[in-house]
């Protein structure tokens, strides 16, 4: 493992270096809120967030993507002929990406890009991006990344680790893209010895201090059936106003709709990030609807992330354990409690205490 | 990379009013591209986008076969935005299709086998694909025998009438068209509902015989005891279905039942595959 050693007051020279590259996108405070955000020329990330309220999907996925354009004019050969758009396809860079929303892109990858189709809006933003992740040294008490997947020094996903020391930056290159970061911010300065075991005992103090997680090991062996039948959704779904906040926040909430407006005699095809809390999600022209009730809509968003995209990848739950969802539902839905019943609900055990109570 | 939202260009060819109230129209479209034919090359039971710029795309079944060369047909229920949209729409003027998406019926399976179609109102659509598919002389001796149960509230409201007839004409297939009700006293076909027609002509149930249903929900719902007790597996029932979609090829997340996207894994489905999933359709 080679490490390099950044000063953090040289961070911005090697940032405004990186901007000459690459399109450069940090956490910036926001009111009392931190965002990701394309950083201007005189801008520089601001490490001193914990997590941003929105997470970084928007720069992979924005919330609207262009798709098409197209003329209604009937003087234009072209006249109600789709036409692509030209694609910023210029390599950007995320610094200070936190490791479960660096996680959350594979994640979504495996929805994006699958050997039938390409998904080429994201597929190429995607393939544009290199991660610089910032290790959590001090996580926040609603996340569980431990039991998601990752933790707060995890690598899935990224392209450079960034660990704070101090005074100091650990970088470690993780893949060749974050070779090729360091190498273009002029990163190249090794840490000297015992920076490997600082990083070790960092990331062991920041694991510990993950209080919560969640248990999903029998959520496989349940049948579909079992789980979206189980009585605890009525209860679990009472409260939720279908705000859809938990959606649009979630690094792994992937569901779209797409649109066309038009102005005048041309227009513009394009996706809008969507929620399956809405009851538009399913409505169909002839007034039919197959989840009308706002319990219905809350278990098919936990269902999805807990027991389809589990059944449907074998690769763990739609969640990276950010917390997001925990911390900004209106109504204190919790995923962690949702996931924990999931996974000790038996049926039988059910119908035998309802039998003998 | 090739950008799967972006349509065929396609021309209306030519659009035909089907039946008497005017909510069915039957478009045929050609392709602006010569290759774009190939290229959507379908079986039946697939479905397409229909893309209308400025209005936006819906899912509709292919209705004609794949035996049928130099177009691609659609018949479509006016109901909303973009329905009605098309409905106004001219020969001659230009739109987008994609796809071909989805499953076709399990044609590997159906070879060699008894089949028997029963459609409900304007449900036929792909069932249309399949009969004229099976009854082309180069695939009519791949199948056993083939029965059609077909209805719809009024002989006016049926689908494709001039192809009805000459189906019922064949000896080579059995046809049972039958109407809710009617006053016509030249009708000579059936009345009554499906359900009712069903229990009467359907073949007996074998493991070599398969039903493929579509049709409104009623009529599904009163169709199915029948066939359970003609003593049909449900591994040999299949089904179609229509979930709102928007992508249409798995990825934007609108049309699933439990862990299948209806675009991608369906819309064909059997009913033992439909009875281990959630009924969200
Ligand atoms: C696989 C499949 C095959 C279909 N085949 C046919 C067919 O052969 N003939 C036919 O007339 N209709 C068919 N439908 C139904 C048809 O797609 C809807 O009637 C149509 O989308 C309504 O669009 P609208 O814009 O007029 O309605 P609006 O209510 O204005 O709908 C707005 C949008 O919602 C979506 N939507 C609404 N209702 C449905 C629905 N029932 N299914 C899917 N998406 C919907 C569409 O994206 C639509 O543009 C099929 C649906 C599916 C899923
Ligand atoms: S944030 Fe909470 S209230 Fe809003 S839709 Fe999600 S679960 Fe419901
Ligand atoms: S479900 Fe909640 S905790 Fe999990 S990734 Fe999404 S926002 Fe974060
Ligand atoms: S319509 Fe997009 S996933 Fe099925």
């Amino acid at each position: 493992m080679k490490l390099i050693k950044i000063d953090k007051k040289s961070l911005k020279e090697g940032i405004d270096k990186l901007k000459r590259t690459y399109g450069v996108f940090g956490p910036v405070r926001e009111k009392d809120e931190f965002e990701f955000k394309a950083l201007g020329a005189a801008e520089m990330p601001d490490f001193s967030f914990s997590n941003t309220r929105m997470s970084p999907k928007a720069i992979v996925y924005p919330q609207t993507q262009l798709m098409f354009t197209y003329s209604l004019n009937d003087a234009d050969d072209d006249c109600r002929i789709l036409k692509e758009v030209p694609m910023d396809e210029r390599p950007r860079a995320v610094i200070g990406i936190r490791p479960c929303d660096a996680l959350a892109f594979p994640l979504v990858r495996r929805n994006f890009d699958t050997p039938e189709y390409q998904d080429t809006f994201w597929v190429k933003a995607y393939e544009a991006t290199t991660f610089v992740g910032l290790a959590c040294n001090v996580p926040c008490g609603t996340c569980f990344c431990t039991s998601a997947g990752t933790s707060p020094f995890g690598k899935e996903g990224l392209d450079v680790l960034l660990v704070e020391d101090g005074d100091d930056l650990f970088a470690e290159a993780l893949t060749p893209k974050g070779e090729a970061l360091l190498e273009t911010a002029g990163w190249t300065a090794e840490a000297g010895g015992g920076a490997e075991e600082k990083i070790t005992a960092l990331a062991a103090t920041a694991n510990e201090q993950i209080s919560s997680t969640v248990a999903f090991d029998n959520i496989k062996n349940r049948e579909i059936l079992e789980l979206y039948n189980a009585p605890f959704w009525e209860e679990e779904g009472f409260s939720c106003i279908n705000c859809g906040t938990c959606t649009y926040v979630c690094p792994t909430c992937w569901c779209f709709d797409i649109q066309d407006e038009t102005y005048g005699k041309s227009g513009v095809r394009m996706r809008n990030w969507d929620t399956c809390m809405s009851p538009l999600f399913t409505l169909h022209a002839s007034g039919h609807n197959p989840r009308t009730k706002k319990v219905e809509r809350v278990r098919q968003r936990f269902m999805h992330k807990l027991k389809y995209y589990v059944d449907k990848y074998d690769n763990g739950i739609q969640c990276v354990g950010c917390g997001r969802c925990v911390r900004l539902c209106p109504v204190n839905i919790d995923i962690r409690s949702i996931c924990n019943k999931m996974n000790n609900f038996d049926s039988e055990a059910c119908k035998c205490e309802t039998a003998s109570s | 990379m090739q950008n799967p939202y972006l349509p065929y260009p396609v021309r209306i060819d030519k659009i035909i009013t089907e039946t008497e109230d005017k909510s069915l129209k039957t478009f045929k479209f050609v392709f602006i591209r010569p290759e774009d034919e190939e290229k959507f090359a379908y079986r039946a039971g697939q479905f397409a986008e229909l893309s209308v710029p400025g209005m936006g795309e819906i899912p509709i079944g292919i209705a004609s076969s794949p035996t049928e060369k130099g177009f691609v047909q659609f018949t479509v229920f006016k109901t909303g935005k973009v329905t009605s949209h098309l409905h106004a729409m001219r020969e001659g003027e230009i739109m987008g299709i994609r796809g071909p998406l989805g499953h076709p019926y399990p044609w590997e399976t159906l070879e060699g086998k008894n089949i028997v179609i029963i459609g409900g109102g304007f449900a036929f659509t792909t069932l249309r694909s399949s009969i004229v598919f099976m009854t082309d002389p180069a695939n009519r001796s791949k199948f056993k025998d083939i029965h059609v149960i077909y209805g719809a509230r009024s002989p006016g409201m049926l689908l494709y009438k001039d192809e009805l007839k000459s189906w019922a004409e064949r000896d080579d297939m059995h046809m049972h068209i039958t109407v809710d009700g009617t006053d016509d006293p030249d009708w000579k076909y059936h009345k009554g509902f499906v359900p009712t027609i069903t229990e009467k002509f359907a073949p007996p149930a074998d493991a070599d015989t398969y039903a493929i249903i579509c049709g409104p929900p009623i009529m599904i719902k009163f169709t199915q005891p029948v066939l359970d007790n003609l003593g049909y597996s449900h591994d040999n029932i299949i089904m179609s279905l229509e979930n709102r979609m928007k992508c249409g090829i798995g990825i934007c997340g609108r049309c699933n039942i439990g862990k299948d996207l209806v675009c991608k894994d369906g819309p064909v489905f059997t009913l033992a595959q439909l009875n281990a999933m959630p009924k969200e359709y």
